[in-house]
């Protein structure tokens, strides 16, 4: 007599291990204090090397600059190293300056802003923008300071007055070559529709796994900040809600736990 | 070692709650006598604020302040320059002030200043523990709605700003682990871009400006082991410049600070520096701090105490004032 059993599909098996390892990740991570969890995925980010770097300008730009302090201060208790000696010492390029600059600020948050210099600062990045093809902004000493220092009430005019003398907004002006520098306007600008971008091009099918962790990531960094305001823009930028997509892309527990977490506000 | 002297009278502001009430009771003796003070006028019993003052440590200075504001609606600190002498007004000023104001108070003042005053940025950004630079930067935002790693960038250019931001900004790890390995090859690194004369190289920054004390240490003795000089004496080599010299100034800051102090205390007492203040700043700076070490750094290199200096070189109020905080005798 033979015994015949169904074996189970492998292409089931590895969507099974998958959801399980991201549902674990997403725990682990959420169990995490806020500025663990900032610490750990920068080191991660620099680890895993130049197409993660965008994560740590992720950090560096949207959180609050005690946030970003408290991160600091986890990072020597976790690894024993400063937070910009560690991004120095992995980062070759060009973004170097910027990011180490990035992660080093502890921008002032009130509402006070310097019209007349955020003018002339606005004059300052166009043209570097504009002379992109013989000086690298990112490189470029004016664009890292006002970029890395001035406050985000401060350089919402600097934009302002960007549109005003170029006709587009700036992160416009900035194309894939220029990714860091662009993700960094974009993080500092205008966070909840970078956030929505994010989201959206890791639940996209052909996405690298380095993008599909985005998911996780952003919602749990989120949940409790401002979850709110990017469904409001993730509805806005693509016309779907945020929920309806993750139901629609993500399985098991995994997608039942990042549905929770965004919609505990409701 | 700090070189304030508090009288044994006066108890430290501490858990137990006879001793806060007590405490607050001092404070809020002393803020009545300065008010007193001032309204004959700031000018008339300098001794007085001598001794109230320069006798208080920093947590008892603030508590003061505070007291006084509640009492009286108005900072003590406010109009003080109207009445004192400049160089004792300035010393009570920066003394009064709480540590973090302080070093923002200085910092804002070097950045509106000539280039003199970027040492003045450096040494606040080396010479502080790390959680205490934090401070400042804290103190800096409420005291002057802006950064202060953003008032640095602006007013500085070229190889000054790429030290003097990073500096700034530094939140240096402050374990004493130490990377031998590392420290080699950072030696190493060092060595060639002095030998190239890149002084502003990158790299040299980021060594500097990154590296917590402990490896900066290990390194800057591998340094000396491997090619047989000091990085300083290295540094000196070359036809000097401004920004060779507060290179190598930050390199002592970062490693010992009481040289420096030292060195900066005995150029000003001789005039032969062109930093004015730095008298009134380093004793009103490190009094709470490390004073002693820099009073025996002094006697071990000029063969007379550094109060028999100050004594020689300042007078009136102003001398007292600077004598009491050093630890000199009574005042």
């Amino acid at each position: 007599m033979s015994v015949h059993f169904e074996r189970w599909n492998d292409h089931c098996v590895r969507l099974l291990k998958h959801e399980f390892v991201r549902f674990k990740n997403a725990l682990v991570l959420w169990a995490m204090h806020p500025w663990e969890r900032d610490a750990r995925l920068v080191k991660e980010a620099l680890k895993k090397g130049p197409q993660s770097y965008g994560v740590i300008v992720e950090i560096a730009c949207t959180r609050s600059s005690e946030e970003l302090l408290g991160a600091r201060k986890a990072y020597h208790s976790l690894f024993d190293q400063s937070i910009e000696e560690d991004v120095a010492t992995h980062i070759h390029g060009s973004e170097r300056k910027l990011l180490v600059a990035l992660v080093s600020a502890y921008r002032y948050e009130g509402p006070k802003v310097k019209e007349d210099a955020a003018k002339s600062e606005a004059k300052i990045l166009a043209n570097a923008i504009k002379n992109g093809l013989k000086k690298n902004p990112i490189e470029d000493e004016e664009v890292i300071r006002i970029l890395s220092t001035r406050s985000k009430a401060h350089l919402k005019i600097v934009y302002k007055h960007y549109k005003e003398v170029s006709g587009n907004i700036i992160h416009e002006d900035l194309d894939v070559s220029d990714l860091i520098l662009k993700e960094t306007v974009e993080c500092l600008c205008s966070p909840h529709a970078y956030f929505s971008k994010v989201l959206d091009e890791a639940m996209g099918s052909d996405s690298h796994k380095n993008t599909k962790k985005g998911l996780t990531r952003v919602i749990v960094t989120r949940a409790d900040v401002d979850m709110k305001e990017i469904k409001e823009e993730y509805m806005n930028l693509f016309g779907v809600s945020l929920s309806k997509k993750i139901e629609e892309k993500a399985n098991g527990n995994y997608r039942d736990f990042l549905v929770t977490l965004i919609t505990r506000d409701n | 070692m700090a070189s304030l002297k508090v009288p044994a009278s006066v108890p430290p502001p501490h858990e137990d709650a006879e001793q806060l009430h007590k405490a607050f009771e001092d404070a809020v003796l002393a803020a009545n006598i300065l008010f007193f003070i001032r309204s004959s006028g700031w000018g008339t019993n300098e001794g007085l604020i001598i001794s109230i003052l320069a006798h208080r440590n920093a947590a008892q200075r603030n508590l003061i302040r505070q007291v006084y504001t509640e009492a009286h609606g108005q900072d003590l600190l406010k109009d003080l320059d109207k009445e004192l002498s400049s160089d004792f007004e300035r010393a009570v000023l920066l003394w009064t002030l709480d540590p973090s104001e302080r070093d923002a108070y200085l910092a804002n003042e070097a950045t509106k200043r000539l280039t003199s005053s970027n040492w003045v940025l450096m040494e606040i950004a080396c010479t502080r523990s790390s959680h205490d630079l934090f401070k400042v930067r804290q103190a800096y935002h409420a005291r002057y709605k802006k950064s202060l790693e953003e008032d640095v960038a602006y007013h500085t250019t070229g190889d000054f700003r790429k030290l003097l931001v990073p500096l700034v900004s530094a939140f240096r790890y402050e374990g004493e682990e130490v990377n031998t390995m590392l420290a080699k090859s950072e030696a190493k690194i060092l060595h060639e871009k002095i030998s190239d004369k890149a002084y502003s190289d990158e790299e040299i920054i980021r060594i500097l400006t990154t590296r917590s004390k402990a490896q900066l240490n290990a390194t800057l003795n591998h340094y000396n082991n491997a090619f047989g000089n000091s990085i300083n004496k290295n540094l000196k080599e070359d036809a000097d410049n401004d920004f060779l010299k507060l290179l190598r100034a930050t390199i002592k800051c970062l490693t010992y600070p009481e040289k420096y102090f030292e060195k900066l205390l005995r150029l000003s007492i001789k005039k032969l520096g062109t930093d004015e203040w730095a008298l009134t700043r380093v004793v009103t700076t490190r009094a709470e701090v490390d004073m002693e070490r820099i009073k025996e750094e002094y006697h071990r290199r000029n063969s007379v105490t550094l109060d028999r200096d100050i004594a020689g070189d300042t007078s009136g109020d102003y001398e007292r004032m600077l004598l009491a905080l050093i630890g000199h005798g009574d005042a």
